[in-house]
């Protein structure tokens, strides 16, 4: 068996459309990507050995939200050659980011809430916190976009 | 190291589920203490989000709640929007909506079928991995999903934030001749659909604990329309869901718990096929009859039993719409927006969806309330796990192994952290109690004067 691009799949603050539109791209793609593609970390698809090591792509979808939320993406970037954002939440924040633009005594309804659970004063993109190699845009995903930046990874590590 | 008899399971991010979710449960002399379900999936606002948007367009808003039921929002909220301004849909517009709903139900049921749950049966750890050992089995199963996802796309626009369905109509009408294909292509998928409720039929595992079960309830098993009726024997309409339920704050969750009169409940496909699966599709009941003889059922597992047998129903029920309706073009006049105040109640993949929405005369929305499948789960699914445990530990079972099957059970729920996070209001006490009932307002408009202050 040829050589496999370790790829890891990771959500934030989003309604995870971009994984069920992936699982959907599974529907013609299943057996080309288990030739091609090793999972490392994707808490979909599996339960067992969701590990970052040694991840040549990751994939992050979903905003920043929360102070967990950055210091895992950060780890994440640590760990992988390349990032890309998935989605319209990882690459413009919103729309999970929409609570920025609240007004005033919407913020003060909701405070309790930030406060409690580590939230960060507000929602970010994933290039406010990291380096990004690759966008997908879109809400859902753009699905062409998705299968060209893919393709072009593949080629990037000599994956046939 | 732990005495005997005393650890603590710890789940961080549950596998194989929609969202973000972690597992607690303590364990002290033997004893369960509490096992605590905490959704860990970041608030995002959207019940705040909403007002003061446009109602004709919120629908798309919603939409974006969720990523794998994100129809069943859009239908919800459209539901709501029409009734808060008076606006009645064509009947074939309605016709596309139980089309939508049925492409909604066989995609998201075969997703969590095959991709979650079908490689517990087998023991893998994985689909992936399950490919090696059956290669042919899921080739089948991805082509029952594709079905669904394809019928989808075709009477909706999209299987993901679907772009035609819309308060009043769709924005696009499918051309007749596609609709007759598409019914060849489920008919097809059929077969396989079927096979798979023999499956999870012969593979079922097997927890008991009496719960009650609300689902919506109608003639031809459809997922709108109908009244909302209890295992206890009972109906009510759906205007007066809320009148029923009871919030219960849940202080380590960013998700609320709910009860139906004063207990805890269940909703979602075994509810359905417990309270109404003499309203199956003929064809469905003729070629599922064993597996379908099963239910009323009290073991959570037949959960997935009961999506398998939806499968077929849906295709069925598609299939005959497809087949029965010439689908001609009709022009989308977009209504008139006003003041008004609506509710929404639909039969989503996971179960019943409430939306009481209101309008101003400027046409905007107001107020959203929203009641969600998982969070009215939530109280079910832990008093489950904590009895599994306990259960467990009785026939002396390691922790490892306790861990997964609760897991697993957890999984048979098919629940959705993602739409579970979306209440209005969370007020907590400082109280040692680990959850408590909220007085709530025995009226669903209630918190959209508070929401203003």
């Amino acid at each position: 068996m040829g050589k496999k691009l370790a790829v890891s799949w990771i959500t934030f603050a989003c309604c995870e459309d971009s994984s069920i539109l992936f699982v959907e791209l599974l529907n013609q793609h299943f057996f080309e990507w288990k030739d091609k593609l090793d999972f490392r970390y994707c808490r979909m698809l599996k339960s067992q050995g969701n590990d970052f090591e040694g991840t040549d792509v990751a994939f992050v979808e979903g905003a920043i939200a929360t102070k967990e939320d950055e210091a895992m993406l950060k780890m994440v970037r640590e760990k992988s050659k390349k990032v890309v954002a998935i989605g319209s939440c990882a690459c413009t924040g919103l729309p999970s980011a929409q609570r920025n633009a609240f007004d005033e005594p919407t913020k003060r309804e909701i405070m309790m809430i930030i406060e409690r659970f580590g939230h960060l004063e507000k929602v970010h993109p994933i290039k406010d916190i990291v380096k990004v190699d690759y966008m997908v845009p879109g809400c859902p995903m753009d699905e062409k976009i998705f299968l060209e930046v893919l393709g072009k990874c593949l080629s990037e590590f000599g994956v046939q | 190291m732990h005495k005997e008899g005393e650890f603590d399971i710890d789940i961080r991010h549950l596998s194989k589920i929609e969202g973000h979710a972690d597992l607690e449960v303590k364990v002290r002399g033997g004893k369960v203490e509490y096992a605590h379900l905490k959704i860990s999936e970041s608030k995002r606002f959207f019940t705040q989000g909403v007002r003061g948007k446009p109602c004709l367009n919120v629908a798309q808003l919603v939409s974006r709640i969720c990523g794998t039921c994100s129809i069943a929002h859009l239908m919800c909220c459209i539901e709501a929007v029409e009734n808060a301004i008076g606006v009645a849909p064509s009947k074939q517009t309605e016709v596309l909506r139980h089309l939508t709903m049925d492409g909604l139900m066989i995609r998201d049921h075969a997703m969590h079928l095959y991709i979650f749950c079908l490689p517990d049966i087998f023991g893998a750890d994985s689909v992936l991995e399950l490919a090696d050992k059956d290669k042919a089995l899921i080739e089948k199963a991805l082509e029952v999903k594709s079905a669904g996802n394809e019928l989808s796309k075709l009477v909706a626009g999209r299987a993901v934030h679907a772009p035609f369905p819309a308060v009043g109509g769709y924005t696009k009408v499918m051309e007749d001749s596609k609709a007759k294909e598409m019914a060849h292509t489920l008919e097809h998928a059929r077969e396989h659909a079927i096979e798979f409720v023999d499956l999870f039929k012969e593979n079922s595992p097997v927890f008991e604990r009496k719960t009650h079960f609300i689902a919506l309830k109608n003639s031809s098993y459809e997922y709108i329309g109908g009244q909302l009726c209890s295992s206890e024997g009972y109906c009510i309409s759906r205007q007066n869901f809320w009148d029923h339920l009871d919030r219960v704050v849940v202080p380590y969750s960013q998700a609320t718990g709910f009860e139906f009169e004063g207990r805890e409940y269940m909703v979602g496909a075994l509810a359905r096929m417990n309270l109404n699966k003499e309203a199956l599709h003929k064809s469905a009941k003729k070629d599922c009859s064993s597996a379908i003889s099963m239910f009323p059922s009290s073991n959570i597992y037949m959960n997935n039993l009961a999506q398998a047998i939806e499968i077929v129903h849906s295709i069925d029920h598609a299939i005959e719409l497809l087949e029965g309706n010439e689908f001609k073009p009709e022009p989308y006049k977009t209504p008139q927006a006003k003041a008004g105040n609506g509710i929404g109640v639909i039969e989503a993949p996971r179960g019943t969806l409430y939306y009481a929405l209101k309008t101003n005369e400027a046409g905007l929305v107001d107020y959203i309330n929203l009641v969600i499948p998982t969070a009215q789960n939530h109280q079910n699914i832990e008093k489950d796990v904590a009895k599994l445990v306990q259960d467990q530990l009785d026939l002396g079972a390691e922790p490892q192994k306790i861990s997964m099957e609760a897991e697993k059970l957890i999984r048979a729920y098919d629940p959705c952290m993602s739409c579970a996070t979306h209440f209005l209001k969370l007020k907590i006490k400082k109280s040692k109690k680990p959850s408590r009932r909220a007085k709530m307002p025995r009226n669903p408009w209630a918190f959209a004067e508070a929401g203003k202050r």
